[in-house]
């Protein structure tokens, strides 16, 4: 479980978060909805430990992981996706994914030198793996591909892919389906739902497609201008005149805002 | 029309000792052009860092020496090349814990590393100054020549002389050997593979769970293994002076950023035409010019573009011509 207590994140004068409070369930897939700039991006790399928060706690499991470092985080197994997708543009697409699993023989210097044999078993492994992978998400032609020259839609699915080659705990995923057609956005929600449920990863999704979020989320959470303004099943948001009046009048409260 | 020994001339007097000079030049620029590809920035102190492995080197050699073991034929220093490197790894990886840490900490710009960098230089060359004074450190021994020009006469029957000697030989064959296992490193094993995704896209390499700290302190000791062989040949096919070594930043920069910041393959390339355009045009070619003229004939002039006390003009002028055409390097580096 994460819980996200009064958190605030500043740039400069601008409040990105603005004393966001939130509980991601274990087990659930959570969704995370607001208006362009509600600070839903903001949020997730604060948790991801990309930004340091200006205040506030991200607790998970009982431990304050707040401010931890990404490569700790990820050893904890809380990975996230990028809203704009990023790659190791001069790898291969399987290398792109090869590189995600850490702690492995071949990260120390010692085995380097003398532990080839073990690592080479390794590479196979995560070789067969990573192609898996890429024949799950519908790229397996694009395997040999350098990263940097697939489209953007693909690199997409890539994001996705590097989620699904360690056993994660909780996975933030950053639009994951913006740019993907939609046949290719069903499989991804099902993959999402088939991860959900036999690897029991727990799930929260900033999207803007409501029928996808409302095909895979229970909870969903709504943000908007830093904070969250409510919390409950899709009918029960839509129904709520908070949101209704923030995805409509965003520019006008902002507006006062910069007034005041 | 004298072709043959035109060939020689060229190749005793420009291709051979331009070919030593690139070798140096190339693991230089190696060692800049990685830590400007994992630390994004430009390591000033990388001449001093050089200097510095090349002092313990020298020193440890007349520690051996003195105790009567060399290696025969070859340098001594080739053994004392080692805990050269170690010292030096010691000192990089120390100063990076004092000092560069911190900025990395504070998520400080690109330049005030760059100044930082600055004043490690300054340290450094008081280091190696106090240590072993300012003077010239003549430290080769072995056998001077692979092949005389003497021999090399009376084997062909040219009147023109080929002497290749020992130490142009060994740089050539141990900057071979460091290029081919580093690229082994970087494409073959995992921590290579981390270095390398780390210098492509370093928020991305953070979420694979890739610990940036070893990441830097991995870098830190390949650097130093480069900078100290680099420095060792320098100093073993010329002399070593602590004011040279830092007079070679230039064209080792030049390098790096003609061949493209960042890219490993971009830093050989640069290093070695660095080394043949300075040689080139600073080379009198009144000899060569003249074998290739009628009998007895021989050029007016010199035949000498610039003089060589111009040497570091020349590495001057290609780094802008290429920054002004191609300003990420001949291999795409990271714009500068
Ligand atoms: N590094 C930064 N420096 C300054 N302002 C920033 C920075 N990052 C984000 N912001 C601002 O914070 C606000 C929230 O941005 P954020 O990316 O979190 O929005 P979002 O909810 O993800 O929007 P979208 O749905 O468009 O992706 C925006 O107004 C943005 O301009
Ligand atoms: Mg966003």
């Amino acid at each position: 479980m994460i819980i996200v207590e009064n958190l605030h994140k500043h740039f400069g004068g601008f409040h990105a978060v603005d004393g966001a409070s939130l509980k991601i369930e274990t087990g659930s897939i959570t969704g995370l909805v607001g208006p362009n700039g509600a600070g839903k991006t903001t949020l997730f790399n604060v948790i991801a430990g990309v930004l340091p928060p200006t205040s506030g706690r991200v607790i998970m499991d009982g431990e304050d992981i707040t401010g931890l470092p990404p490569h700790e985080l990820f050893a904890k197994g809380l990975l996230r996706t990028f809203q704009i997708a990023h790659e190791f543009s001069s790898m291969s697409c399987r290398e792109n994914l090869m590189m995600v699993p850490s702690g492995q023989s071949g990260e120390t210097l010692w085995n380097t030198w003398f532990g080839r044999k073990r690592i080479a078993e390794e590479e196979r492994a995560l070789k067969a793996k990573a192609d898996e992978v890429l024949e799950f998400l519908t790229i397996s032609h694009l395997a040999d591909h350098p990263a940097g020259a697939i489209s953007g839609g693909q690199k997409k699915l890539l994001e996705l892919g590097r989620t699904m080659m360690v056993d994660a705990k909780i996975v933030f995923l950053d639009e994951v389906g913006a740019g993907v057609n939609r046949t290719l956005l069903n499989t991804i929600g099902d993959a999402i739902i088939r991860l959900n449920k036999e690897r029991g990863y727990t799930f929260c999704v900033i999207e803007h497609d409501m029928d996808f979020i409302g095909r895979l989320c229970d909870p969903v959470i709504v943000m908007a201008e830093g904070h969250v303004l409510a919390e409950g099943t899709l009918d029960e948001i839509k129904a709520n005149e908070d949101v209704i009046e923030a995805y409509l009048g965003t520019g006008l409260k902002n507006k006062d805002k910069i007034g005041a | 029309m004298d072709f043959l020994n035109a060939i020689i001339a060229l190749l005793n007097f420009v291709i051979v000792p331009a070919t030593a000079y690139g070798a140096q030049l190339a693991l230089g620029a190696l060692g800049v052009t990685l830590i400007y590809g994992i630390l994004r920035f430009s390591n000033f102190a990388h001449g001093d860092t050089m200097a510095f492995g090349t002092m313990i080197t020298i020193l440890a050699t007349w520690g051996l020496q003195s105790l009567g073991v060399t290696a025969g034929p070859l340098p001594t220093a080739l053994i004392a090349l080692p805990l050269g490197i170690a010292a030096t790894a010691a000192l990089a990886v120390g100063t990076d814990k004092l000092v560069y840490r911190f900025y990395r900490q504070t998520k400080a710009k690109p330049v005030i590393f760059v100044i930082a960098s600055i004043g490690v230089m300054f340290v450094m060359n008081g280091i190696v100054r106090f240590v072993i004074g300012v003077g010239d450190q003549n430290f080769a021994d072995g056998t001077r020549f692979l092949i005389s020009a003497r021999d090399f006469r009376e084997v062909t029957g040219l009147d023109e002389g080929l002497a290749i000697r020992t130490t142009q030989a060994i740089t050539v064959a141990v900057a071979i050997l460091a290029v081919v296992a580093l690229f082994w490193f970087l494409n073959k094993t995992r921590t290579g593979k981390s270095m390398r995704a780390f210098s492509d896209n370093e928020d991305l390499a953070l979420l694979s769970g890739i610990n940036p700290e070893r990441v830097v302190f991995i870098t830190w000791l390949i650097v130093a293994a480069l900078a100290t062989t680099a420095g060792v040949l320098y100093g073993l096919d010329k002399s070593f002076k602590p004011f040279t070594y830092f007079q070679l930043l230039l064209p080792i920069f030049a390098a790096a950023i003609v061949g493209g910041l960042g890219n490993p393959l971009g830093a050989i390339l640069g290093g070695f035409l660095i080394a043949y355009s300075e040689i080139a045009v600073t080379y009198a070619f009144r000899k060569v010019v003249g074998y290739l003229g009628p009998e007895g004939w021989s050029p007016e002039g010199m035949l000498q573009l610039l003089s060589t006390d111009y040497k570091f003009a020349v590495s001057f002028t290609i780094l802008l011509i290429v920054l002004l055409f191609k300003p990420t390097g001949i291999m795409k580096g990271k714009s500068v």
